[in-house]
């Protein structure tokens, strides 16, 4: 590894100091107090129409001041998915529609001066449905009689194998070699259905937004999101108005893991003010949070995998049934990475694959982005194969993936045919099994007391962005005495990225990150850039920002040349300012900073926008030793190890905090965090009373570290490190509960109780 | 109904409704610090010291701050200072929404047991719930913390 000044060394935070201390940051904080309040009302039922609504009571009520129905709302249908142009996920909403299609769907919006006022007169309105049958059972949507989205304005930009006719909202099959005549010759068939449910991100910041009428007439947003300028498109398609008319920006966020890559609060605040002139704020309930958000789409991945007695791993075949709910958000592209990012982990020894997949709409909350972004569903699928595979053959399951992995410098045909150019898996594992003492834990240890000790294991890989798609950009410009603003339109959302960007930025120009300021994300004011989703921040907007930083130097050694009246080629840049070589000559950065700002055509300051061709996969293994009481069912995790492959971190602290975090988001989905509904399709964990997601007491001991590689695309070697690690958390724990219990549970969460009565783990 | 409460070291005389939680009068009252993350008193957000004990405010009405000495981060800030900084070498601050629930029961423990254990550290802040699980950060970043004033005091 190279030398660097600023690259790898731990950071502090930029903004730490000042949410430690609990300084007024977030939109809730910053934002008028009087903005009118908004809220909506919502559907009790799963699939009604509104035959009639009578809101006159309502609008009676002191201090309010709009009530808005389906008559209002444009009937241009729009997505609130925020992907890049042209929108994957199919156009299947309306602001208010007549129809409502899962309990919590929205039924009118009511904006009004005190939160009581609209309490009251949303108890006020009176509707009329006309109750239809749900489709709640996912396993039955495609081609049922019940027709989720029966319009005929619904439609699909993309060509996703989507046909709502058919309650599809997404479908596609493919792969390479032959599947059934490679699986004949092989000595063992595995085939089973793995389940993952609809997980809530459970950002402790719910979903928040604030409107206003600015001072050019334009609708003002300050939003907690990822995506600014998907944003802005999606208002606009929401409330029928042009681009122009809306300015978004973001200020700190409280945690999104994807839930924010959707619009879901920002149109109803929108809306009101863009209607009656005034300020409005919408802030999500965590019931809300719960029941009419944007959670993992659940699904079901049936993986049918070929091997040899020695363990070869001669054929995959994948398919992946993923249920995206009421609405399409994300549909069409998280139930790809099931496949795309499970099957390449095997391209060791693989010989043919197949995935297919069907996403169907079903009268259940609609589905979005969760960290992870369907790998993790297909991960649980596959890695739980592999270590049912390695039990049936009774051989060490570490033993197994060394035999199978994908290796560096390996054509990944699963992988669009990307070159692994940086892996580090085989160290990954070998290192795993050191620092966890794999051979010593992972014999299953009977403690005497009715408890149990095991260990179980599994790979992950993700993506660094979104090949040939994603566009990353920062601008960077020089200031008075030489600080440096460095401007993105990423949004930091407690992952760093705005530390992250500045280290790059100060390892490019050689000074310190103090001398650089971040300012993001603002649509007015940041270059464009598709937002903080699939894994792209450091991978992408971080090469943005080392371009950005070359061209800088470039304008800051001309303008020197012009002080020193000599060519620009003579010169070289060091950081404190730019000498002229072979003299003793020199120019400081403040000098050049001042000269920059009188008689000067320079612009001391640039800004590049950059996308990749590819997706570099960042890896990881997880380690999990377990202590399961076979009395109660009880597991108590008691060692969580892994080590990741990001390349190089760039703040080894920050891509630490990053690795634990996800490996415990991973423990609550695969122990705790349940999802269930009530025979007419209510949520029932509505509330974290019964959503229960991992305490300080539940993670046991983590344990992480990095094996590095060199990925040439991107910034100083770094890939991705967000999603990849909340992917193996679930398998290894699956298959340390196998070892101390001889049972294989294929649906999440393992809850004490699913243990305890071990045949029925359906 | 008009209650005395002394917020943050101040006294002031408020109206409230018989309703409103602590958690939105002193909201009202500036002290932004002061989140909500849920409505079923499970998080920890929300926690302020009243009389010195750390109360989740979400779970308690205003009325009955009535003759009580409220404090939020908003009036702690020195105490916080102290050991927060090993929190943020670690990056375990993350999206920063729990810190001030977090912190404001960190300062309790400490009041409480100036030297706590590993366990005594988890056990005490159970309660307060991080979704970016910087779980394992806070608890190093609080060890270093302790070790520094040991190192500190025997120096």
């Amino acid at each position: 590894m190279a030398e660097y000044k600023v690259i790898g060394k731990s950071m502090r935070k930029k903004d730490a100091m000042q949410l430690l201390l609990g300084k007024p940051v977030f939109t809730d904080d910053i934002v008028p107090q009087d903005a009118l309040v908004v809220k909506v009302l919502r559907s009790p039922h799963a699939n009604a129409m509104i035959e009639k609504i009578d809101t006159s009571k309502a609008m009676l009520v002191p201090g309010i001041a709009a009530v808005y129905t389906y008559e209002d709302s444009s009937q241009e249908r729009f997505t609130m998915a925020g992907q890049t142009y042209p929108e994957p996920s199919p156009r299947d909403r309306l602001l208010l529609d007549r129809h409502l299609r899962f309990v919590g769907d929205a039924v009118a919006i009511v904006a009004g001066e005190t939160e009581k006022a609209v309490d009251r007169a949303m108890k006020l309105i009176k509707v009329e449905y006309e109750v239809l049958e749900p489709l709640l059972d996912f396993r039955k949507a495609k081609d049922n009689p019940i027709l989720v989205h029966p319009e005929d304005s619904w439609n699909a930009p993309c060509p996703v194998g989507a046909d709502n006719k058919r309650n599809l909202c997404a479908s596609d099959s493919g792969g390479e070699g032959d599947v059934e005549a490679v699986m004949a010759e092989c000595d063992q068939i595995i085939e089973h259905t793995y389940h993952v449910k609809a997980c809530q991100q459970a950002m402790m910041e719910t979903f928040r937004t604030y409107t206003e009428i600015d001072r050019y007439g334009r609708l003002h947003v300050v939003s907690s999101t990822q995506i600014v300028f998907h944003c802005r498109r999606i208002i606009a398609n929401a409330l029928g108005i042009p681009k122009s008319k809306i300015h978004v920006e973001k200020p700190r966020i409280g945690g999104g893991f994807g839930a924010k890559q959707t619009v879901v609060a920002e149109v109803y605040p929108a809306f009101v003010t863009w209607k009656t002139g005034r300020a409005a704020k919408m802030i999500y309930t965590r019931q809300e949070c719960q029941i009419a958000a944007s959670p993992r789409h659940a699904m079901d991945v049936t993986v049918r995998l070929g091997a040899m007695n020695d363990g070869t791993i001669r054929a995959l075949d994948v398919y992946t049934l993923s249920n995206t709910g009421a609405y399409g958000e994300h549909g069409p592209t998280t139930v790809g990475l099931s496949g795309h990012k499970s099957i390449p982990l095997y391209t060791g020894g693989l010989e043919a694959f197949r995935f297919s997949y069907d996403v169907v709409y079903t009268n259940v909350q609609s589905s979005g982005a969760y960290r992870g972004y369907g790998a993790t569903q297909g991960i649980f699928a596959v890695e739980s194969a592999v270590n049912e595979l390695a039990a049936r053959l009774q051989m060490d399951p570490t033993v197994l993936r060394e035999k199978n992995i994908v290796r560096e410098g390996m054509v990944m045909p699963a992988y669009y045919h990307e070159v692994a150019n940086a892996c580090a898996l085989d160290q990954c594992i070998a290192k795993c099994k050191e620092i966890f003492d794999w051979d010593a834990k992972y014999p299953v240890r009977d403690m005497g007391n009715g408890k149990v000790r095991a260990a179980g294991m599994a790979l992950s890989m993700q993506g660094s962005s979104i090949s040939g798609v994603d566009v990353g950009s920062a601008t960077i410009k020089l200031g008075d005495e030489g600080f440096y603003n460095l401007i993105i339109g990423a949004a930091d959302m407690g992952t760093g990225c705005d530390t992250i960007l500045a280290m790059i930025a100060a390892e490019t120009l050689d000074c310190s990150p103090d001398d650089i300021v971040v300012f993001g994300a603002d649509t007015d004011a940041s270059p464009y850039d598709s937002g903080s989703y699939a894994s792209s921040t450091t991978y992408l907007t971080g090469k943005a920002t080392e371009k950005a930083c070359m061209e800088l130097r470039e304008k800051m050694c001309a303008i020197a040349a012009n002080i020193l009246e000599c060519d620009a080629s003579e010169l070289e840049f060091r950081g404190d300012g730019v000498y002229k070589l072979g003299s003793d000559e020199f120019v400081s950065r403040s000098d050049i900073a001042t000269a920059s700002m009188a008689n000067n055509c320079i612009p001391a300051q640039a800004t590049v926008s950059h996308s990749s061709p590819v997706s570099p996969p960042p890896f990881m293994v997880g380690m999990a030793e377990i202590e399961l009481d076979k009395e109660t069912g009880s597991v108590q995790v008691l060692n969580f190890s892994s080590v990741v492959d990001c390349g190089i971190p760039i703040a080894e602290n920050l891509a630490r905090i990053q690795a634990e975090g996800g490996i415990v988001q991973g423990i609550g989905m695969a122990l705790s965090e349940d999802v269930t509904y009530t025979p007419d399709g209510q949520v029932i964990e509505n509330s974290f009373m019964q959503y229960k997601i991992p305490t300080r007491l539940d993670i046991g001991t983590l344990h992480v570290e990095f094996a590095h590689s060199h990925e040439p695309t991107g910034p100083y070697g770094a890939k991705s490190i967000g999603e990849v690690v909340i992917n193996t958390s679930a398998p290894a724990l699956a298959h340390a509960i196998f070892r101390a219990t001889g049972v294989w549970h294929r649906c999440l969460p393992i809850t004490p109780e699913k243990i305890l009565m071990e045949k029925n783990d359906d | 109904m008009e209650i005395k409460v002394t917020l943050n070291g101040k006294k002031m005389v408020a109206s409230v409704e018989p309703d409103t939680l602590l958690i939105d009068f002193v909201r009202h009252h500036g002290c932004l610090s002061v989140k909500r993350g849920c409505e079923t008193a499970n998080c920890g957000l929300c926690t302020v010291l009243m009389d010195g004990v750390p109360v989740l405010s979400c779970s308690v009405l205003a009325a009955r701050a009535n003759g009580h000495s409220i404090q939020t981060l908003e009036g702690l800030q020195e105490e916080a200072n102290e050991f927060i900084g090993f929190i943020a070498d670690q990056g375990a601050e993350q999206c920063g929404f729990c810190n001030p629930g977090y912190v404001m029961n960190t300062i309790a423990l400490l009041r409480e047991n100036p030297d706590p254990t590993d366990d005594e550290i988890k056990a005490y802040l159970a309660g307060n719930l991080c979704r970016c699980s910087g779980y394992e950060g806070q608890l190093r970043g609080i060890r270093n913390y302790l070790n520094w004033k040991k190192e500190a005091h025997n120096g």
